[in-house]
């Protein structure tokens, strides 16, 4: 019965991504290309005393990028340090120094990590003007930055430039991210989610108690934390408390509002390049590590051993009972596999093995489908590495799309492929091999003794660096050790790889001989299933052999005990 | 100072005692020799100031000195327990070294035996320059003054005299003279070659010997820049420069070698914190087993190889790049004559007039063809015989020779009568010369003509005039290119690779399209001029493709420099050979079609041991992960699915599977991989299969036969 019911849901899903996805595909690739303005976007510009015409060099649009961001990270840290002279906060005090800096910087790189209490430590002022803020714009550049690199493979003539850092960021809100928030939060709150001002309530309970209920603009927040991809939650259960995700229905919506963007995007790759075909290669590579990933997950806490789990019928620990395990691990998988990190069980109570998953859907990169934006440009780096192979084992200068990947362009994938792995192991590297930290860490922070406390620590920073923002909640993160390295990671694992994106995407855009693709000539064909199942592996390879040695020493030694 | 040439009889002697280099070594040549003959080079190549270039093995030699290090200390730092262990991974470290710099050495060994050979003509000879050259007033420098210099003086623009028995001092064009030139010591080929002057045969090489005549020669390279200067630093790796694809795959591997380092790095503190600190020389041996070692070995010896495999094939390139070049043509543009057909038409059919019986014709053909000396002229004789008629001698009989400007050739009978073939209209024309022809007659013949032309047959008419002075038409001789055989497959092997070939020719386009179906290629250029090759040139290449053709001639020149490979053909003329990037030595323009493989061979290759590399990982990952960890935490016991005997042994046996199969791969980095001309998705579902799945399922087998090995060995 159950397995019917999450059979239907999973039809339902499927069919909802296809009739919002497809035209909203369409619709993303008219807003990137189109010359037009609207009346509101030539008023920003005026105001902001940008030329909308004029195109822009990578560095250019790098520097606009970065200027958003910094400015971002200073004034969320203002408006939290100032909540207690702020309206609307409820009362709460000022943020403190180390505590205010890791937030400003995850809810600014799209990470949404939370080292705290939200509705213990914020006001609506701080989630409103700061928090939802930064949801918006840190999912517009998220968007802009992987349309650059389209449009640099895109390209033609080798004029080098990539588009508009303002004009992009405007259409991205004005006609994308702002609409789509508004509609979904009228339908969060049609299935139930709260939106009010109204402070804490004093309730009697049935017992006779008394118990203090927050209220709060939840549905408003809702909606960009999962349209963007961002998943920083109103209350610290997140998606797991009834206010925030009430009932099944508003369970599968919240899904399909994180998958949504990410997936469509595919297809608006294929649009921009003017060949379907790419875009509908790309939407299989990673509808195909998705359902992988989604289906370890489930099945691993559906088969969880050990007699209490086999008593609730799966491994109950840390997950709602209105949702049971199957909807957990499916939004679980979703939550992790689209940098989102909203959570509606508790990923540390898995079992080890399918909490290893989780963290193993992160570090494939986030790329299936992955954050939105971020996902598209992720999965392009690494589709650009396997065509980089498969180029040479043809006998073939490597080209995709008709661009050359040449020393530069290896370059820039290459560094790309390094900088999470390398902002993970060496702040992992760092917590242990720093004598006082390794003592605070041990002692304050991990909860759990042996491999699963080493875990939580590994996932902190699997989820920084590769700004998701789950965690496994066993881990005191409010610490400031953790508030520095994971704000330094997430910081890195944002802006480095964004900045080689831009570079590859000014690198495609200044190439002006254009390759011959396609079978015809001889060269690679990107469109079939055997490039594919060649991403598909490049993506598993390059994450196994990065992240084994570490896997091994947590879920993997627990898991396998 | 002397004022004649003089043969000088040392050098004479000199050129005899040069043997002509072979410059082809025995195929699949590698063998557990050569690796000791070259063990000494291998050995200093191993010093860390040249290792530094390779940063994927200098790391391991940074590795193997630090275990080394570690294994002399340890039983003073009370560890003696794991000595044994550590020398053996330090011994292995080492050889991990030294197999991938005896793979390089291997590499350019073979290589330098064919520089050896090609050095001994590079001797220096005497040449007798001419002082102050006069073109105009004495092209043959007979009245002029000499000086000898030695060869190595030479001069660009320098004008020497060299006649029979002497050896050409220096690469240059013959301004005056023809001459037959001993090239051995260059191609390998044995048979002299024709050289002259003002044609597109008239470039000359140094150290290739003049056999008969005396030529003037104007010197074109600067001393030490000479065509086997070029050659004996290309074989012997000297100007080796790393390939645009060679970069961005080096680029790769310090990439890989990277993350793997931090992986390694990192590994040692978060194991420390759960008590489960592996030694440094397991962590060194795992960064070792991790990095891409096998390709990291290869890679220069690939390079090396490939170029090696050209010169093999007597073709010289003048860059890495230009080879890489090749494996990226997707169109070919091919010279008819030579290459898509033999040099020469044959006559294939008589076709006789209505009214003329079919044995005239034939008669009338083999007689008029007797006196041409020409293949086609031949050919219609030899046609002749085999339709049962062999012409006899009859005295009186002159011969009208061809002539450009009557386009006839032909016999004159002593009684006045005559027999004439030529072009259809001159024919006609001396036929009306001699009297009226019908209309009917014409319109036969016509018809006959235009039949021929449409097939791609060049039609030549043949006419009688009887002694009393009237005259007729007989019919028409139908000439035919034949084209060669086993083109149609090679062209088919072509397409499925995805190039293009469009067949050059200077004939009419019906003719051109009618050979063009026959060979199998794709498309014609009918009626080209060299500025339509340039043209057809540029605009392939503005669509997006890489064009590779070959030439000989000066007017070849503009298109061989603009094409992206342009082999140029040996006997041509300097300016065709600086033009492009290749030199064929046997001038054989079918070759093209081995370059382009040898290009692709190349980067599959690279690709292709790159893949088998990264998948090995998969395999040591479970041979050493169980090994460092299952003391602390025997579950993971699990991962250790090939059963290995113990810890120790699981690691030694990946490190010594990882440099064994360095030395495995070298015949395979030598003689590059198999390569056969399919379709791109079926190449690469080949190479993932055998490289990539074969690559993950390879170290399996390896480290558990070496561990069986590896286990028998007390304490371990």
């Amino acid at each position: 019965m159950d397995a019917l019911r999450f059979a239907l849901t999973l039809l339902t899903l499927v069919i909802a991504l296809v009739a919002i996805g497809w035209p909203l595909s369409t619709w993303m690739a008219r807003t990137y290309t189109t010359d037009r303005d609207w009346l509101v976007e030539r008023g920003v510009y005026r105001l902001l005393g940008v030329d909308a015409r004029a195109q822009q060099r990578w560095p250019n649009y790098l520097r606009g990028v970065l200027a958003i961001s910094v400015l971002g990270v200073l004034l969320l840290y203002g408006i939290q340090r100032l909540q207690a002279v702020l309206p609307l906060s409820l009362g709460l005090p000022a943020v403190p120094e180390g505590l205010a800096f890791n937030t400003a910087i995850s809810f600014v790189t799209n990470t949404n990590w939370q080292s705290y209490s939200p509705e213990l430590t914020l006001g609506y002022t701080a989630q409103l003007a700061g928090l939802a803020v930064q949801n918006f714009l840190s999912a517009a550049i998220g968007m802009a930055v992987a349309i650059t690199l389209v449009r640099g493979i895109a390209s033609r003539g080798g004029t080098g430039v990539i588009g508009n850092v303002w004009v992009d960021l405007v259409r991205t809100l004005s006609r994308i991210l702002v609409p789509g928030a508004l509609i979904a939060a009228v339908v969060l709150l049609a299935t139930g989610v709260i939106q009010n001002l109204s402070g804490f309530q004093t309730v009697q309970t049935l017992t006779g108690g008394t118990a203090t209920i927050p209220g709060g603009p939840v549905a408003s927040q809702e909606a960009i934390k999962l349209l963007g991809t961002n998943g920083g939650g109103f209350f610290n259960a997140n998606s797991a408390h009834p206010f925030e995700n009430p009932t099944g229905l508003s369970n599968l919506f919240e899904i399909v509002l994180m998958l949504v963007i990410p997936f469509a995007l595919a297809r608006t790759f294929g649009l921009m390049v003017g060949d379907r075909r790419q875009g509908r290669a790309v939407l299989a590579a990673m509808i195909t590590l998705y359902v992988l990933c989604t289906a370890a997950v489930t099945a691993l806490e559906v088969g969880g051993a050990g007699s209490a789990t086999v008593a609730a019928g799966g491994a109950m620990e840390g997950k709602e009972q209105r949702f049971g395990v199957l909807w957990s691990a499916l939004f679980g998988s979703t939550s992790t596999l689209t940098s989102t990190g909203a959570v509606n069980s508790m990923h540390d109570s898995y079992t080890p093995l399918g909490g290893m998953v989780t963290m193993l859907d992160m570090m494939l990169g986030e790329l299936a489908p992955g954050g939105v934006g971020s996902g598209l440009y992720g999965f392009l780096m690494i589709a650009i590495l396997a065509v980089f192979l498969a180029g040479l084992m043809i006998g073939r200068t490597p080209q995709y799309l008709g661009k050359k990947i040449a020393g530069r362009e290896i370059t820039f994938v290459s560094l790309y492929v390094l900088t999470t792995p390398t902002v993970i192991l060496a702040g992992l590297g760092l917590t242990f091999a720093i004598p006082g930290v390794t003592a605070d860490v041990a002692k304050t922070s991990i909860w759990n003794p042996g491999p699963h406390g080493f875990s939580e620590v590994l996932y902190a920073f699997t989820s920084a660096a590769n700004n998701n923002g789950s965690a496994f909640a066993g881990l005191t993160a409010n610490t400031p050790w953790l508030n520095a390295a994971l704000g330094a990671a997430m910081w890195l694992g944002r802006y480095l790889p964004i900045v080689f994106v831009l570079a590859l995407a000014g690198s495609f855009a200044s190439q002006d001989t254009h390759v011959e693709a396609g079978a015809d000539t001889g060269g690679l064909v990107t469109h079939r299933p055997q490039f594919v199942a060649l991403a598909v592996g490049t993506v598993l390879v390059v994450a196994a052999l990065t992240y084994l040695p570490v896997l091994a020493l947590g879920p993997l030694a627990e898991g396998l005990a | 100072m002397t004022t004649a040439p003089v043969i000088e009889p040392d050098a004479a002697e000199a050129a005899d005692r040069r043997q002509q280099p072979d410059l082809r070594p025995p195929k699949g040549a590698f063998s557990a020799g050569q690796l000791v003959k070259n063990l000494p080079d291998a050995v200093r190549k191993m010093a860390p100031a040249q290792l530094v270039r390779n940063p994927v093995m200098f790391i391991v030699e940074v590795g193997a000195a630090l275990t080394t290090v570690l294994a002399i200390a340890l039983p003073f730092l009370g560890q003696g327990r794991e000595v044994g262990f550590t020398w053996a991974i330090a011994v292995w470290l080492w050889l991990t070294v030294l197999f991938a710099t005896l793979a390089e050495a291997v590499a350019e060994g073979r290589g330098r035996a064919q520089a050896a050979s090609l050095r001994a003509t590079r001797t220096t000879t005497s040449a007798n320059r001419v002082r102050a050259y006069d073109r105009a007033g004495d092209p043959d420098a007979q009245r002029a003054e000499f000086e000898t210099v030695a060869s190595a003086d030479l001069a660009q623009g320098d004008v020497v005299v060299v006649v029979a028995g002497e050896v050409i001092p220096g690469d240059g064009d013959i301004v005056s003279g023809i001459a037959s030139v001993d090239e051995s010591a260059i191609t390998g080929e044995s048979a002299p070659v024709v050289r002259e002057g003002g044609g597109d045969r008239s470039a000359v090489t140094g150290g290739t010997r003049v056999l008969s005549d005396r030529i003037v020669v104007a010197i074109t390279s600067k001393p030490g820049e000479t065509f086997v200067d070029r050659m004996i630093a290309l074989v012997e790796g000297a100007v080796r420069q790393k390939t645009p694809n060679e970069i961005a795959l080096s680029i790769l591997l310090s990439t890989l070698t990277i993350v793997f380092l931090v992986v390694v790095l990192a590994l040692g503190p978060i194991a420390g914190f759960q008590d489960a600190a592996p030694s440094i020389a397991v962590l060194v041996a795992l960064l070792v087993c991790l990095i891409p070692t096998t390709i990291g070995a290869l890679l220069s010896a690939i390079g090396i190889a490939g170029m090696d495999r050209l010169v093999q094939r007597n073709v010289l390139a003048t860059s890495g790049r230009a080879v890489e070049a090749a494996g990226d043509v997707s169109t070919l543009l091919l010279d008819k004559t030579g290459t898509i057909t033999y040099g020469n038409r044959r006559a294939v059919a008589f076709l006789a007039l209505p009214g003329v019986a079919e044995r005239r014709l034939v008669e009338a053909a083999a007689l008029s063809s007797i006196a041409d000396p020409t293949p086609e002229g031949a050919s219609v004789v030899e046609l002749a015989a085999a339709q049962g008629f062999a012409p006899t001698e009859r005295a009186g009989r002159t011969v009208v020779p061809f002539t450009a400007q009557t386009r006839m050739s032909g016999i004159d009978e002593a009684d006045g009568g005559a027999l004439r073939k030529g072009a259809a209209s001159s024919v006609l024309a001396w036929v009306r010369e001699h009297g009226p022809v019908e209309p009917a007659v014409a319109a036969a013949l016509d018809e006959r003509v235009r039949g021929i032309s449409e097939q791609g047959g060049t039609p030549l008419a043949v006419a009688e005039r009887d002694a009393d002075g009237t005259a007729r038409l007989l019919g028409v001789i139908h000439l035919k290119d034949v084209v060669k055989t086993g083109l149609v497959e090679r062209f088919a092997a072509l397409r499925a690779m995805g190039i293009r070939t469009v067949m050059v020719t200077g004939d009419n386009p019906i003719t051109a399209r009618a050979i063009a179906e026959e060979a199998g290629v794709d498309d014609v250029l009918a009626e080209a001029t060299p500025e339509d090759k340039l043209a057809l040139i540029v605009r392939e290449q503005e669509g997006g493709r890489l064009v590779a053709m070959t030439g000989d001639g000066t007017n070849d020149a503009p298109a061989l420099a603009q094409a992206d490979v342009g082999v140029a053909m040996n006997t041509g003329t300097s300016a065709a050979k600086e033009a492009g990037n290749m030199v064929d030595l046997d001038s054989d323009p079918t070759k093209l079609i081995d370059i382009v493989t040898i290009g692709k061979q190349l980067l599959i290759t690279r690709g292709a041991l790159t893949t088998f590399s990264i998948a090995n990982d998969v395999a040591k990952y479970f041979a050493i992960i169980p090994a460092m960890f299952v003391g602390v935490f025997p579950g993971l016991q699990a991962l250790n699915v090939m059963q290995l005997h113990s810890s120790s042994s699981a690691i030694l046996s990946a490190v010594i599977f990882n440099a064994l199969v360095i030395v495995a791969l070298i015949p395979l980095a030598l003689r590059g991989v198999r390569y056969r001309p399919s379709s791109a998705a079926a190449l690469l579902s080949r190479n993932l299969l055998l490289y990539g799945v074969g690559g993950v399922i390879a170290p399996f087998i390896g480290i558990k036969v070496i561990d069986l090995v590896v286990g028998l060995i007390p304490g371990f």
